[in-house]
C-alpha cells in the first residue's frame, strides 16, 4: 500500500465533471493517448481472433485480393482489352487491390464497430474512438502480408521497385487518414440510422468503379466528358492508387501539385468527422 | 467539509429518456397503403420533433448528494428506481441531461464482471483485454498478473481459450481482474449476483478490504444484509429521486418499509395473483407483522416474540386449510426454517368463507439479521393454495449485546441461529 502511495496523491488532484455537454465538445486526444495500450489490446484481439479456428487462416488474407485480380484482368484485361499503358494486367489491379482492400475492409468494420461493440461500451467508459481506430488499424496486418505477396509476383514478372518505393508509406498514411474520415463519419451515423450500413456496402461497391481500382486512371478519364477530370481527381485515394502503380510499376500519374485539394478536403473531413464522432459518442448508449 | 476530503460531488443530477409513440395501425388496405407510403420519413420526423410531455421518462430527477473520501455509501431502491441510470452516469457511460457531477480522483466503475473478454482469447490474452478496458496499464496488469491469476484460479487453463470455460470460471477470472484494480473511486453495480454462494461470499470478503483500505466505495446491490454490513451510508432511490440518504441500517429499515407499503396496500387486493403462486383456491388478503404489545413494526429485538396475523379469503371449495410461516435468509435468499403446520380449519370450507389467523413465533435463537418471511396457505397434503414468498417486508432482527457478549460478530456471516454448546473437555496446552 505505501509504494503506491505516490501515485494515490499525484492523482488525487485529477477531477472529472461530468455534465450535459452542449454542442460540440473538445477531441481528448490526450484522453486518447492515455488509454493506448487498450488501443494496441484491441487491435491484437481483432487480428487473433479474425483468423482463430479457421482451417485455411492466415490464406484468407490474400484469397480476397488474389481473386478480385484475378476477376479483373480476366474482365477487363482480357475480355475488354482495356489499354494497360504497358503493364501486365494482373499487377496493374494487384497493386490497386492492396491499399484499395485495405480501405474496404476498415470502413466496413469502423462503420459497424459502434454497434457491434455496443455490449462492452455499456458497460464501462473508455474513449469510444478505439473501436473504429482498432478496427481500422487491424487491416494493416493484411496490408502487409498482401504487399509483401505483390513484391514476389513483381519479381516473378521481372520488375524490381526503385528508390520511389519509399514514397509507399506517405501514400498508406493518405490512405489510413481517408479510412478513417469515412469511417468516423459513418460510425456516428450508424449509430443514428441503422441504414447507414446499407448505403456504405453499396457505396464502396461504385466507389471502387469511380477509382481506378480495375484499370488505370488513363482509361476511367477517357469515358468523362472533357472537363470533368478533375471530379475524379478530387478522390484521394485516385491519388493513392495512382501513386502506387506509380512507386512500384512506374507510368501512372505520380504526385501532382493537384494533390493538394483532395488532401484539404480529406483532413477536413476527418477532423469534422472526429467531432461529429465525439458528439455521437456521448449518448451513444441511450441510442444503440 | 474542505474540498480536499471530498470524493464526489452530485448536484441537480437528472436524465431524461425519449419513450416512443404509439402510431395509430391502419385496419383497411387503402389505410394500410397510405401508411406504408409515409413510413419511410416517418420515423426521421419522429425523431426530429421535440418530444412531448408524456413521451419523457425522468430516470433521474433531481438528485445531490455529497460523498466524502474513504466513504461506502450503499445505493438502494426498487427496479427501475434509477440506479443504474445513476451508475451509467457517475461512470460515464452516458450523460446526464441536468445537473452535474464532480469526481475527484481516478474513479473505476465496475457494471459486471468480464467486460470485453472475448471468447476466442485464452485467459492470458483476456486478463490484458479485460484490464485495460477496466482502465489499467499494460505494466500495471504485467505486475499483477501472477496474483491475478492466484485469486481466480484457473492457472491450469491460462493458455486456453476463454470460450471453453465454465461460466464460473469465467465469473471467477473477471472478478479476479476486477480486484486488482486499484482506483481511488470504486463503482460497484450489482455483480456479487452471479456465481454460488461461496463467490459471493468471497466477493463480499473482497469487497469489505476494498472499503476498510480508506477507499471509497459505491455499491448498488439488493442484498440489504450486505449494504448493512459493508456500507455506514445508504441513499435511497424511488421513481428516480432521492428519497432518504443517512445511515445504511435506518435507510435499509425504510426502504423495507417502502417496500411494504408498495406491495401490501397496492398489490393486497385478492384478485391480483400475479406475483404468488400455488392454485390461487384460498387467496391470502392481508398480512401484518406485530409486536408482542400488537403495535405494527418489523424491527425486532433478539429474543423478542414475533406476530403474524393474517386474513384470507376462499376462492374455491376445499377440504381443509393450512397454515404455515418460513423464513428465508437475507444474504442468499434460501429457505432456512419452516415453522410447525397449523391447522386453521380441518372441515371442509366453500367459496366465498373468509377467516384470519395469528400465529407466535418466538424467536429465542435467531441472531441478527434479515429475514424475509415465506407465508404459505395449504392443504393436508401440503398442496399449495397461496404462497406469499418475500413479497412482505422481512423480519429485522437486531441486537444491542456487544460482540463479546454475543461470542460472535453480528455483522459478518455466521449463521442464523444461536445454539447452545458446552466444552467438555480442555487440556493445557503447555
Amino acid at each position: 500500500m505505501t509504494k503506491k502511495q505516490p501515485i494515490h496523491q499525484q492523482m488525487a488532484h485529477q477531477v472529472i465533471r461530468i455534465q450535459p455537454t452542449k454542442g460540440f465538445s473538445a477531441l481528448g486526444l490526450a484522453e486518447l493517448w492515455e488509454y493506448r495500450d487498450l488501443l494496441w489490446f484491441n487491435i491484437l484481439k481483432n487480428i487473433k481472433s479474425k483468423y482463430r479456428q479457421m482451417a485455411l487462416g492466415p490464406l484468407w488474407i490474400i484469397l480476397q485480393p488474389v481473386m478480385n485480380m484475378v476477376i479483373f484482368s480476366f474482365v477487363f484485361g482480357k475480355m475488354a482489352k482495356l489499354d494497360d499503358g504497358g503493364i501486365p494486367y494482373p499487377l496493374l489491379t494487384f497493386s490497386a487491390l492492396i491499399p484499395w482492400t485495405f480501405f474496404q475492409n476498415s470502413c466496413t468494420f469502423a462503420c459497424n464497430s459502434l454497434v457491434t461493440q455496443m455490449p462492452v461500451i455499456s458497460k464501462v467508459y473508455f474513449p469510444r474512438m478505439i473501436i473504429p481506430l482498432a478496427d481500422a488499424l487491424a487491416w494493416l496486418v493484411d496490408f502487409t502480408v498482401t504487399f509483401a505477396v505483390l513484391l514476389i509476383v513483381m519479381v516473378c514478372y521481372g520488375i524490381y521497385p526503385n528508390l520511389r518505393i519509399l514514397a509507399i508509406p506517405l501514400y498508406l498514411l493518405l490512405t489510413l487518414v481517408t479510412t478513417m474520415a469515412v469511417g468516423l463519419w459513418t460510425a456516428s451515423l450508424t449509430v443514428k440510422f441503422r441504414d447507414v450500413r446499407l448505403v456504405v456496402q453499396y457505396g464502396l461497391r461504385v466507389f471502387m468503379y469511380v477509382t481506378p481500382v480495375a484499370y488505370t486512371a488513363a482509361n476511367l478519364e477517357k469515358a468523362l466528358p472533357d472537363g470533368w477530370e478533375w471530379l475524379l481527381k478530387m478522390n484521394p485515394l485516385y491519388w493513392v492508387i495512382e501513386g502506387f502503380r506509380w512507386a512500384l510499376l512506374g507510368g501512372a500519374n505520380g504526385p501532382e501539385l493537384f494533390m493538394v485539394y483532395p488532401i484539404i478536403l480529406i483532413i477536413a473531413m476527418l477532423i469534422s468527422g472526429a467531432y461529429m464522432f465525439r458528439r455521437t459518442e456521448r449518448t451513444i448508449v441511450d441510442l444503440l | 467539509m474542505s474540498d480536499n476530503d471530498i470524493a464526489m460531488r452530485v448536484e441537480g443530477l437528472g436524465k431524461m429518456y425519449r419513450l416512443g409513440r404509439e402510431i395509430p395501425h391502419a385496419t383497411t388496405l387503402t389505410g394500410k397503403l397510405k401508411n406504408a407510403s409515409k413510413a419511410p420519413f416517418q420515423w426521421l420526423s419522429e425523431q426530429m420533433r421535440e418530444p412531448t410531455e408524456e413521451e419523457t421518462l425522468w430516470a433521474l430527477k433531481d438528485v445531490s448528494f455529497e460523498i466524502k473520501r474513504g466513504e461506502v455509501v450503499g445505493f438502494i431502491g426498487h427496479n427501475g428506481a434509477g440506479k443504474s441510470t445513476l451508475l451509467k452516469i457517475l461512470s460515464r457511460i452516458t450523460e446526464p441531461t441536468t445537473g452535474y457531477a464532480e469526481i475527484h480522483g481516478r474513479i473505476a466503475a465496475l457494471l459486471e464482471v468480464g467486460t470485453g473478454m472475448h471468447p476466442e482469447l485464452t485467459g492470458r490474452e483476456n486478463i490484458y483485454m479485460n484490464g485495460t478496458v477496466l482502465g489499467m496499464k499494460k505494466r500495471e496488469i504485467d505486475s499483477k498478473f501472477d496474483e491475478i491469476v492466484d485469486f481466480s484460479g484457473i492457472s491450469k487453463f491460462l493458455d486456453t481459450p476463454v470460450k471453453r470455460y465454465s461460466s464460473g470460471m469465467r465469473v471467477r477470472l473477471g472478478f479476479a481482474i476486477a480486484a486488482h484494480l486499484e482506483p481511488e473511486i470504486l463503482v460497484v453495480d450489482e455483480v456479487l449476483a452471479v456465481g454460488d454462494a461461496d463467490f459471493q461470499a468471497k466477493c463480499l470478503g473482497k469487497m469489505q478490504d476494498v472499503a476498510s483500505g480508506g477507499r471509497t466505495v459505491l455499491f448498488v446491490s439488493h442484498n440489504m444484509d450486505a449494504i448493512r454490513t459493508l456500507c455506514t451510508r445508504a441513499v435511497l432511490l424511488q421513481a428516480g429521486e432521492l428519497k432518504v440518504d443517512g445511515p445504511s441500517v435506518a435507510v435499509v429499515e425504510k426502504y423495507h418499509t417502502a417496500l411494504r407499503d408498495d406491495v401490501i396496500t397496492k398489490d393486497s387486493g385478492i384478485g391480483d395473483a400475479t406475483r404468488r403462486r400455488g392454485s390461487g383456491c384460498a387467496r391470502i388478503s392481508s398480512v401484518s407483522v406485530l409486536n408482542i404489545e400488537e403495535e405494527a413494526t418489523t424491527s425486532f429485538e433478539q429474543g423478542e416474540d414475533v406476530l403474524i396475523d393474517l386474513s384470507f379469503q376462499i376462492m374455491k371449495d376445499i377440504s381443509c386449510l393450512y397454515v404455515m410461516i418460513g423464513l428465508r435468509s437475507g444474504r442468499n435468499g434460501e429457505l432456512i426454517t419452516t415453522s410447525t403446520r397449523h391447522a386453521v380449519s380441518e372441515k371442509g370450507l366453500s367459496e366465498g368463507q373468509t377467516g384470519t389467523a395469528r400465529v407466535r413465533l418466538p424467536n429465542p435463537n435467531l441472531r441478527p439479521g434479515d429475514y424475509p418471511l415465506y407465508i404459505g396457505l395449504a392443504n393436508e397434503k401440503h398442496k399449495a393454495f397461496d404462497v406469499m414468498d418475500g413479497l412482505t417486508a422481512p423480519l429485522i432482527i437486531s441486537t444491542s449485546k456487544t460482540v463479546h457478549e454475543l461470542g460472535y460478530d453480528p455483522t459478518k456471516a455466521c449463521g442464523y441461529f444461536d445454539i447452545e454448546s458446552e466444552m467438555e473437555a480442555c487440556k493445557r496446552l503447555d
